[in-house]
């Protein structure tokens, strides 16, 4: 497809001195959608995390052009990764604006800031409704709809997102893809996406990549992945 | 200072020590005992009777490790335990002609049922508010023994002489040396008990309370009654502690126990390893020892040393000492795995 | 009655002093999660810092100011030199580097200023406000510039973007970092705050209980009564706390008979404890809810 965005050489993860990835190899093209799909355990949510220097790494990690192997978070959020974290990481004390405006704390527009939150709200028209509720007494579903916003105050080049349908109603979880697809397509983010729901996740990528125990066993198209034997055994269930 | 964020690290979880560690172990504690019991025939008597302090304070923080370590409460309060201790075995010595011997135990049933009893409010509070409710003990407890109310018992601000008792059965020993002895073999017992009840079912859901709460009261556990029994029993150890001072120091004052002998207990606790019951006597050594050194260094700034000193020991054994020994032993231990046989 | 209301009335001056303090161990333990106990012997050594600036012939606002800005840059350094290492620490170790905080800073000020009670001056004046010995304008000056910071501080974290960001920082470090927040800077910042208000406190109390490296020990200890019976989470339950304990202290001392006189700070610290019994969060705290 396109050119690439993010790519990472030999990427190895590690908590405390628990080795969790062995050694990863992937790219992520810009504007595209990557999924990561895999067993609980396998990596996912580590391999997320290492890309926002979350945990300690070693390998090659570079994202426009840029080596960002090593990098704080906070320095990796401010070139251009928003990360939705697992558990979605609300500042749930907060009110739901003052959500988005944490989200956009990198920038210093002020005007393009207010701008931007009238067009996320745009998105999650909900969101707005309940702007100066706390976020922590928003439901399951709208929390998760607010930190996909937050993560966009940021203007991202890329948004991470670990099991954004965990504890979600179906519906939810489909208005929720619906408007990932718009993002994606009308923002020009390109989006990593680990799910659970690995057919959801597959119709919406355009790439896929499998990880076993930390290693990347597969990687390719979404279509020829979800068409594969074995993943459709493991992953999707027919 | 969230109780759940006083971290700990895992000895829940590494399992049980190997044979090799046993063997370790049991050869430290006979090498120990060996040095411990033979010290006192060398050294001077001032040197004995500091000794002696330091193994008082073990026993406190003893007290405090079962507490803080095992049960992930937090108490800021223990000077006023050591202090009713102290006063419990003073005051029967002193009104009642009561043998020393059996003040100890007495002290100890006192501070079980004071702590017992400050525990049940103290259970509705968690984490900082707690430390609060145990910090305005050890500030009250000074003044409450000054009182005109108690001056009658307590003698108030003058506080109470008392005399240390001779070595029974004419043994040729110094009445210093025997209180050491008999401190040792008290605090040795004490440590015992304390070990049996870690390893008990009652020590397993006391940790299980630590890590877990809300999963220790979904598998059963009665969280009320073994958090007020941790702070019944550690109030135990140290009122004992406090009574075996009271008689090594002959005197009892209220200005013994005020919060800074509540902060000394807490510093000793986390310089030897909150989860460690014989890292209490590094504790002791260090509490007893580590202002005097800062004030052999420089008189008139002996605090700010023995603040420097304090912050070098946190950096350099962030998990106390015996996190430090148990890495140093678990290196030694690997090299000599991996020289062996398999 | 009017005995009462006296009483109230001193209690509501020495309350001021506690408010103050109450308000500077809020403030850091926003910013840090951790009641500082060294918090009063910085208080007390920038109140040293004015003294010595006023010695060397500087007027008490140049003092003052100077005093502030000084506190706040060695807030931040002592952050960014002996916390940073603590990193990840259990909350124990904190504790304990608290402590030798406090040490090294009380025996620092009695080595450089040595330990005899000096007199601080008040820009306020000593009259009376509302008759003998109630409330000096020195009191009255003290709660103003109390509330003052009060509506400051809520300003500030309400209606700034770095207030937002250091609440964030404090309430979830992680995602703070995801925003990308600099939460090491935020942590250094609420250092150099607490510092600083430490110090406009130390400088506001001083003129009442006159300036040794002692004179903070006390202070402390009802300011952190004030501050727990606010509800460590809320500035404005510090300061009300803060009254709270003040006036407490004073009916106590009065009304009670035998036992009142002598047992003051037992008494207002069982009142405070029975307070927290019955409102574990204090009064203004929030509750926090933990999920399994």
């Amino acid at each position: 497809m396109s050119d690439v965005l993010l790519s990472t050489r030999n990427l190895h993860a590690f908590y405390g001195n628990l080795q969790v990835l062995h050694g990863l190899d992937f790219s992520i093209a810009t504007g595209g959608v990557t999924t990561l799909l895999g067993a609980n355990g396998a990596g996912k949510t580590t391999t997320l995390r290492a890309l926002t220097g979350m945990v300690r790494t070693r390998g090659d990690i570079v994202f426009g052009g840029r080596a960002i192997g090593g990098f704080a978070t906070e320095d990796i959020a401010r070139l251009g990764i928003a990360h939705v974290p697992e558990g979605r990481g609300t500042f749930s004390r907060m009110t739901a604006e003052e959500n988005l405006q944490l989200g956009a704390m990198t920038r210093g527009d002020r005007r393009g800031i207010a701008a931007d939150i009238e067009r996320v709200y745009a998105y999650f028209p909900r969101l707005a409704e309940r702007k100066n509720q706390q976020a922590g007494t928003l439901s399951v579903g709208e929390q998760q709809m607010l930190a996909i916003a937050r993560a966009l105050m940021l203007r991202p080049k890329l948004m991470l997102l670990d099991e954004p349908s965990f504890g979600l109603a179906p519906r939810i979880v489909e208005e929720m893809f619906v408007i990932l697809r718009r993002l994606n397509q009308e923002e020009g983010v390109a989006l990593m996406l680990v799910e659970q729901n690995a057919a959801l996740a597959l119709e919406l990528a355009d790439q896929a990549s499998l990880i076993e125990t930390g290693r990347l066993v597969m990687a390719g198209p979404a279509q020829d992945i979800g068409r594969d034997e074995n993943v459709r055994r493991a992953y999707l269930g027919y | 200072m969230a109780q759940q964020d006083i971290s700990f690290s895992d000895t829940a979880v590494r399992g049980l020590p190997s044979v090799e560690q046993n063997s370790w172990a049991l050869w430290g504690t006979v090498l120990f005992l060996a040095v411990a019991i033979a010290l006192p025939f060398f050294l001077r008597s001032f040197v004995v009777f500091q000794l002696t302090l330091a193994m008082i304070y073990a026993i406190a923080i003893i007290g405090l490790v079962l507490l803080t370590g095992i049960n992930g409460q937090f108490s800021l309060g223990h000077s006023a335990f050591f202090g009713i201790g102290a006063y419990t075995a003073a005051v029967l010595m002193d009104q009642f002609g009561v043998s020393f011997y059996w003040t100890l135990p007495v002290a100890g049933v006192v501070c079980f049922v004071f702590g017992f009893l400050f525990g049940l409010p103290a259970l509705r509070l968690e984490g900082i508010y707690l430390a609060l409710a145990t910090f305005a003990l050890a500030i009250a407890m000074p003044q409450i023994l000054k009182s005109s109310l108690f001056e009658h018992w307590t003698g108030g601000v003058q506080g109470i002489v008392l005399i240390k008792p001779d070595a029974p059965f004419g043994l040729p020993i110094s009445s210093d040396q025997w209180l050491y002895f008999l401190t040792l073999a008290i605090g040795l017992m004490l440590a015992v008990c304390a070990m049996n009840i870690v390893n008990s079912r009652t020590g397993r859901a006391l940790i299980a309370i630590r890590d877990n709460p809300i999963a220790a009261r979904a598998m059963g556990i009665d969280i009320s009654l073994y958090k007020t029994l941790a702070f019944g029993v550690s109030a135990l150890f140290t009122g004992i502690a406090g009574a075996l001072s009271g008689v090594a120091i002959q005197f009892v004052a209220p200005d013994s126990f005020t919060f800074n002998l509540a902060i000394g207990l807490f510093v000793g606790l986390v310089v030897g390893g909150v989860q460690s019951i014989p890292a209490a006597l590094f504790g002791g050594l260090f509490v007893l020892f580590v202002p005097n050194i800062a004030e052999s260094v420089s008189k008139g700034l002996a605090g700010a040393v023995y603040g420097v000193i304090l912050i070098l020991v946190i950096y350099m054994m962030p998990s106390g000492a015996a996190g430090l020994a148990r890495l140093v032993a678990d290196k030694v231990l690997m090299k000599a795995h991996r020289k062996g046989p398999r | 009655m009017d005995l009462f209301l006296h009483q109230v009335l001193a209690g509501l001056a020495t309350g001021g002093i506690y408010a103050c303090m109450a308000l500077a161990i809020v403030m850091i333990y926003q910013a840090i999660d951790h009641l500082n106990f060294a918090q009063g012997e910085m208080a007390m050594f920038s109140t040293f810092i004015a003294w010595q600036l006023m010695q060397w012939g500087l007027p008490y606002w140049v003092a003052f100011v100077a005093t502030i800005v000084i506190s706040f840059a060695a807030g931040v350094l002592l952050e960014q030199t002996v916390l940073r290492p603590l990193h990840g620490a259990p909350v124990l170790s904190h504790i304990v580097v608290f402590i030798a905080l406090f040490a090294i800073l009380n025996s620092a000020a009695g080595f450089i200023w040595d330990y005899t009670v000096k007199p601080f001056p008040t820009p306020f004046g000593t009259q009376p406000l509302f008759g003998q010995g109630l409330m000096s304008a020195h009191d009255g000056g003290m709660i103003a510039v109390t509330l003052i910071i009060l509506v400051l501080l809520y300003l500030f974290f309400r209606h700034t973007r770095i207030g937002l960001a250091m609440r964030a920082a404090a309430a979830n470090p992680a995602s703070a970092r995801l925003v990308g927040i600099r939460v090491g800077w935020m942590v250094a910042l609420g250092w150099g705050m607490a510092a600083a208000i430490g110090a406009v406190a130390g400088m506001l109390i001083a003129p009442v209980v006159f300036l040794e490296p002692n004179m903070m020990i006390s202070i402390l200890l009802y300011g952190f009564a004030g501050a727990v019976v606010g509800g460590l989470t809320s500035p404005l339950g510090a300061v009300i706390g803060g009254f709270s304990v003040g006036v407490i202290e004073n009916l106590a001392g009065t009304f009670i008979p035998y036992v009142g006189r002598e047992m003051k700070l037992t008494i207002a610290l069982a009142l405070i404890v029975a307070v927290l019994t019955v409102k574990p969060s204090g009064l203004l705290g929030r509750r926090v809810m933990t999920r399994v």
